[in-house]
């Protein structure tokens, strides 16, 4: 059975706008799936489902709820607490012991490179700093599934580069299972060990594409022809998917 | 570098008080300008001159010991009505936050507290429960405690929907909820909100005190008399106290606020 397992997800908003269209979608420790779909075609909305925040209309979640980690669009700091508070916060709401909590703290706050802003307010951290700091209070829970909703996509190309290496360092030392929504091919093909494509609304689950390079990559692999290709087959299921 | 660091602080210390002191300056010309020149001798009681104003109103002891004695009487009611206020104002608040129907329920009467007339409460509330320092204080309470009550209500509903999701995936309580998320992301309104009604709740205590024109004396009966017995000196100073009050409760609670919320706050950054 696998860590998270979606079967035969529809989603009706109570509008009338339907979202989601009979998705299948599994995913177990030591994958890292992406997802990738035109703008609007559900791929929020089918990780709130994952996560248990929205009830899918039919189909059947299977997730250990309280295990499920979750990195928003935007970082979603609390902005009257310090680095440290804000990644402590969730250990808080889950009740982890104090002393365990804090070195905890400690040592992901040095994973994410945020030590030395350990003690600065979010007003006063920079647009990658934020995502750190937002990753790192996912981490603390130790998940077993992470659920990332175009955590990057607001960065530059440069801190973006930065970060999907270093998340997939994570990934590998942590084996959560991944699914990391992207507008971005090359990320996604990057990051993850299978790429899904969503049609356009209502959103359905293409024939996943296989990656088949070993972690950990070499941001290099990048520009090889093999990467392309795979870039290319990606692309391609991405306009089918759209028109 | 320490040199030009520290002329740059100077001119920006001078660029910052020079305006306002020349504003006054002018203001003090135009006030001798009309008290000599376009009054004539039998008129100038409508206008007495600065220095007179400072003689008479600040520097007789007599009269300023009144005019203090009316200060610190207003204060007092001031403060009290304020602090009630600030504890209904924030329980009515909270309790509006946390159900809909108590919000639909009590907010038009909230707004009605606050459209009455000051001038419609206080003959009535005197009507009603006399001159003494409780009626006072309650004519403040009604003027002060609706801002208190909207920015605690708007400040609690303004927590990111991000948030309130993050806390919902992590099953937080309702108190956990409030305690965490909703309460200080309501601070810097709530903050807001205090200013605007510290400086209502002084109006409150003069208007109320003015209109009883019986009881302990305040501000406002002093104004009263001080002007049926055409006292132009005395009244100019208390005027200029009354006016002083308000400018210090403004500063107060602004530092307060900043103090509070001013670490990380995006809004009361740089004021
Ligand atoms: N609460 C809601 N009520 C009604 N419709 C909604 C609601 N939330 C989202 N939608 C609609 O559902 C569709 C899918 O939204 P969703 O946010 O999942 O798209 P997305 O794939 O994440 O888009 P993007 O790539 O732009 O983030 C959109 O058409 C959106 O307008
Ligand atoms: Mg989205």
């Amino acid at each position: 059975m696998s860590d998270l397992s979606l079967r035969g997800i529809s989603l009706t908003f109570p509008d009338g706008t339907e979202a989601i269209a009979n998705a299948d979608l599994d995913v177990s420790r030591g994958e890292f799936v992406s997802l990738v779909g035109p703008s609007g075609c559900g791929k929020s909305t089918l990780l709130r489902v994952a996560s248990g925040l929205l009830d899918p209309t039919n189909g059947s979640v299977s997730v250990d709820a309280s295990s499920v980690g979750y990195v928003f669009q935007d970082p979603t700091l609390l902005p009257w607490r310090t680095t440290r508070r804000n990644v402590e916060l969730l250990a808080e709401l889950r009740n982890v012991v104090p002393a365990i909590r804090r070195e905890r703290a400690e040592r992901i706050l040095a994973t994410v490179g945020l030590t030395e802003f350990a003690d600065h307010f979010p007003r006063t951290l920079s647009g990658g700093m934020k995502m750190r700091a937002s990753l790192a209070r996912t981490l603390m829970l130790e998940p077993t599934v992470c659920l990332f909703d175009e955590p990057f996509g607001a960065l530059d190309e440069m801190s973006r580069e930065r970060l999907n290496g270093e998340l997939i360092e994570i990934f590998l030392a942590r084996n959560f299972a991944g699914v990391f929504v992207t507008h971005s091919i090359g990320e996604a093909v990057f990051m993850s060990s299978r790429v899904h494509v969503m049609t356009s609304r209502p959103g359905r689950l293409l024939e996943p594409i296989e990656v088949p390079f070993a972690y950990p990559r070499s941001p290099e692999i990048r520009f090889t022809p093999e990467f392309a290709a795979i870039c290319g087959r990606v692309a391609r299921a991405l306009r089918e998917a759209t028109s | 570098m320490t040199v030009e660091r520290s002329r740059s602080r100077f001119s920006r210390l001078v660029s910052v008080v020079v305006p306002p002191i020349a504003v006054g300056g002018v203001i003090i010309g135009v006030w001798y300008f009309f008290s000599y020149v376009v009054l004539d001798s039998d008129r100038r009681f409508l206008l007495r001159a600065p220095h007179e104003v400072v003689r008479k109103g600040f520097l007789d002891r007599e009269n300023l010991g009144e005019i203090l004695a009316g200060l610190a009487s207003s204060c007092r009611v001031a403060l009290v009505g304020l602090v009630i206020a600030t504890i209904l104002g924030l329980a009515l608040g909270t309790l509006m936050s946390l159900s809909k129907v108590l919000e639909r329920a009590l907010f038009p009467y909230a707004v009605v507290v606050q459209a009455m007339p000051v001038l419609a409460i206080v003959p009535l509330v005197g009507f009603w429960f006399g001159y003494g320092f409780s009626s006072r204080v309650f004519v403040c309470v009604l003027v002060a405690i609706f801002p208190i009550v909207v920015n605690t209500l708007f400040g609690l509903l303004s927590a990111d929907s991000g948030l309130h999701d993050l806390f919902t995936l992590h099953e937080a309580s309702r108190a956990t909820r409030l305690r965490k998320l909703m309460f200080p992301a309501a601070l810097p309104a709530v903050f807001a909100g205090l200013r605007i009604s510290a400086g209502l709740s002084v109006i409150g205590a003069i208007v109320g005190d003015f209109f009883f024109g019986q009881g302990e004396a305040g501000i406002g009966q002093l104004l009263k008399k001080y002007a049926s017995r055409l006292q132009g000196e005395q009244l100019f100073a208390a005027v200029i106290v009354s006016s002083a009050l308000g400018v210090a409760v403004f500063l107060v609670f602004g530092w307060l606020a900043r103090a509070v919320v001013g670490k990380w706050s995006e809004e009361s950054r740089g004021r």
